[in-house]
């Protein structure tokens, strides 16, 4: 550390951080601050390393909220001050993209922070008070690099033909994204001498791949966002385990009773209920797969699929305006769940007339052809934003599955904000069903826990 | 109990445990602050193995309490010796009731279950609470009073409090939300996968006739078996199964063959082996 003398006491940082920490929706107590600083007292200043990582395990309560710590423990206790130290020159780039190749072909770490630190004292700065990592990653442009380290590598080094050759270009790749991430909190930490670490932390953003937006998601998020399918559905698992443990009352069970009371000297302290026979309950999900929508369908039709154990049967049918069962691409769609909002589209009839989304239509004719998958056992899911294209909202055929199934829930991926603005008829399907905003993961596993039937 | 982080680390690696700087610094800490240890990560990454490697080099004594659905006080906590209480009775049939009662409820029918033998006696000792998330939620009920206090009331007894404080170790797979309440009283620490020079180095460590070049590309296939979109990414127990299983083969370097053969050993389902030998190019499996 080589901020001593006039800097914040070191007291002063750790609550400037918890106070960071917080306002990006990470709760810590004052018990824990006390922990924390008791830790800084603990460890000493002298490893930065130690003093993260201590500082982590006082504050943090799940490894979610070390997406949020660690760019923050940055800011406030940043590895440099100002700019890079070396020659200071006209900015090479040329030069520089070539370390960087070097240096990434290397996997040299310590030498990727220094360029980051460079590449955005050289290319990142803007205006008087400005520091871009955009900018600079725009300039230095690190993805093109990987063309010209594979071929160095390939003519280079001696063990060509090894069977590590085919993962070195995703190793490469990798490597790039980090050094991109270090040029963003690079850039972080130069705004922050300039205009105050306390306003760039509350600022900065933050994304947790439970927290991303299913509407605005791009492809990379929901592949981040696919990857907590199955750990969300065995917590989803767990808690559907314990519900219907829960929901085990009635009858007591004399012989087992009378077992337990041996202890108590033949005194039956504690009756032992029966079990009930879990009769697994069916469910139906109906998925609008047209557009922006499709991204909060597809996660969702994987997390079902992947509890399809806790449940007798699943089918799920796809529909933009047209309704179609795709059960069976979802049961294999686990082996390539990339794949899976394309193979729907590509093989099932989801689009008549015209490609926009007609919930009325949809719904009727699910009543029409596949009346018969709702019965008095099923719960019913329809996942969709409710935007009808003006049509005919058709509620009767809502109605009607509502009458049969043993529950109809609706989880709009939109704000509620914007329900029944525009096109949405969010508001006449809402006074049949029950309609529920999930707008990401978190609300989702929220949900599912709760709804779900037992 | 340690000096410093560094002393963690070394000492750790005596006993055969490698650990990572985040490791080392959690356990300086909770042995400096007396504060419990809360250890989550995937299965594999050596967890249980954390709270063994501690009461070796602390010398202390290793009490587990092992979770499952249904644990319960007595279980966890302590129980009356019901039929040895009986035996009291009727063994002192003249003695008038207050004296029976006296001594029916006495230390000497008392069964000590892990989270009481923890608390008492004067030797150094860990107490590991293993697979925490596998236990109902009142069970972390009980818990909070041992790990904030480090004492145990039993009603017929009174308030048992530690003379001396155990060293606690809590592992969750988080399959269950642990509630915040326990988790306040803990120090957190994540075990990960391991960076790819501290699990080469683990490798040469459990398998130290392996080939060094073949462990290097070893572990780099499995950095990029756990990039990939699996159901179940190879863990470190794995990555030593795989080390071993090479050596058992006789390989001296890693090549489409032998990945071949040998990728059930480190991938578990079988469309976890479709993917990986498509992204791998290693043809039909």
């Amino acid at each position: 550390m080589s901020t001593t003398g006039t800097a914040p006491s070191v007291a002063d940082r750790v609550t400037s951080l918890v106070r960071a920490l917080r306002a990006h929706g990470v709760r810590i107590g004052t018990g824990e601050s006390v922990d924390a600083a008791q830790a800084v007292a603990a460890l000493g200043l002298d490893n930065r390393e130690h003093l993260r990582e201590g500082l982590a395990a006082a504050l943090l309560h799940d490894q979610g909220q070390r997406a949020v710590f660690d760019p923050v423990f940055e800011l406030y206790f940043p590895r440099s001050v100002g700019a890079p130290e070396g020659p200071s020159g006209p900015p090479d780039r040329d030069g520089l993209r070539e370390r960087l190749a070097e240096a990434l072909a290397a996997n040299d770490r310590a030498a990727l922070a220094r360029l980051a630190a460079e590449a955005v004292d050289a290319f990142g700065g803007y205006d008087a008070n400005g520091w871009s990592s955009q900018q600079t990653l725009d300039r230095l442009r690190p993805q093109t690099l990987l063309a010209g380290i594979m071929a160095g590598i390939r003519s280079g080094g001696g063990q060509s033909g090894a069977f590590t050759d085919r993962i070195e270009a995703d190793e490469v790749r990798r490597r790039i994204e980090e050094f991109r991430e270090q040029v963003r909190g690079e850039a972080r930490r130069r705004v922050a001498e300039r205009r105050g670490t306390d306003e760039i932390a509350r600022r900065m953003p933050v994304q947790t791949p439970d927290r991303t937006l299913f509407l605005y998601a791009g492809k990379e998020q929901l592949a981040e966002l696919r990857r907590t399918v199955h750990p969300l559905a065995r917590k989803l698992a767990t808690r559907l385990a314990a519900r219907r443990r829960r929901a085990s009352r009635g009858h007591i069970d004399l012989r087992r009773t009378l077992r337990g009371s041996l202890s108590t000297g033949g005194v039956p302290m504690r009756p032992v209920l029966r079990r009930r026979r879990p009769a697994r309950p069916e469910l139906v999900l109906l998925c609008d797969v047209s557009g922006s929508v499709a991204g909060f369908a597809n996660f969702t039709m994987l997390l079902v699929q992947a509890l399809h154990d806790q449940f007798s049967k699943i089918r799920v049918f796809a529909f933009v305006n047209r309704i179609d069962e795709v059960t069976d691409l979802i049961a294999h769609g686990t082996a390539d769940p990339e794949g899976l909002g394309a193979r729907i589209a590509a093989e099932a009839t989801l689009t008549g007339w015209h490609g926009s989304s007609d919930y009325g239509t949809a719904l009727g004719e699910f009543v029409e052809r596949y009346e018969a998958a709702v019965g008095p056992r099923t719960s019913v899911f329809v996942l969709g934003d409710a935007r009808n294209n003006q049509q005919d909202p058709n509620l009767p055929a809502l109605r009607r599955v509502a009458r049969t199934a043993r529950r109809v829930h609706w989880l709009n991926p939109e704000p509620r904000s914007q329900w029944d603005t525009g096109d949405s008829a969010a508001g006449v399907y809402g006074d049949v069903v029950d309609m529920y905003e999930c707008r990401n993961a978190r609300q989702l596993s929220a949900l599912v826990g709760r709804l779900l039937p037992v | 109990m340690f000096t410093s982080v560094d002393d963690v680390t070394a000492r750790l690696a005596e006993t055969g445990y490698l650990a990572s700087p985040a490791v080392a610094t959690t356990v300086f800490l909770a042995a400096r602050l007396g504060k419990p240890l809360l250890v989550e990560g995937p299965a594999g990454v050596g967890k249980t193995e954390l709270a063994k490697a501690v009461a070796a080099i602390s010398d202390a004594r290793l009490i587990r309490l092992q979770c499952y659905e249904g644990v319960d006080e007595s279980r966890a906590l302590y129980e009356w010796n019901h039929a040895k209480q009986l035996l009291r009775i009727t063994a002192g049939r003249d003695e008038t009731w207050d004296q029976t009662r006296t001594d029916v409820f006495s230390e000497e029918f008392l069964l000590t279950r892990p989270l009481l033998a923890a608390i008492r006696g004067d030797d150094a000792k860990v107490l590991l609470i293993d697979e925490m998330d596998k236990a109902d939620v009142e069970v972390e009920g009980l818990l909070l009073e041992v790990l904030s206090d480090f004492q145990v009331t039993v009603p017929e007894l009174g308030t048992i409090s530690a003379t001396r404080r155990p060293f606690v170790v809590l592992t969750s797979n988080a399959s269950r939300e642990l509630s915040e309440a326990l988790r306040r009283r803990c120090l957190f620490l994540h075990i990960g996968f391991p960076d790819e020079e501290l699990e080469r180095r683990i490798v040469a460590l459990k398998v130290p006739e392996l080939d060094a070049v073949l462990a290097e590309s070893l572990v780099r296939v499995v950095g990029a078996l756990r990039a990939m979109d699996l159901r179940k990414v190879p863990s470190v127990a794995e990555t030593v199964d795989w080390a071993r299983t090479l050596l058992a083969l006789g390989a001296d370097r890693l090549d489409e063959e032998v990945v071949r053969a040998s990728l059930g050993v480190v991938l578990k389902h079988q469309e976890d082996v479709d993917r990986a030998a498509a992204k791998l190019e290693l043809g039909a499996v």
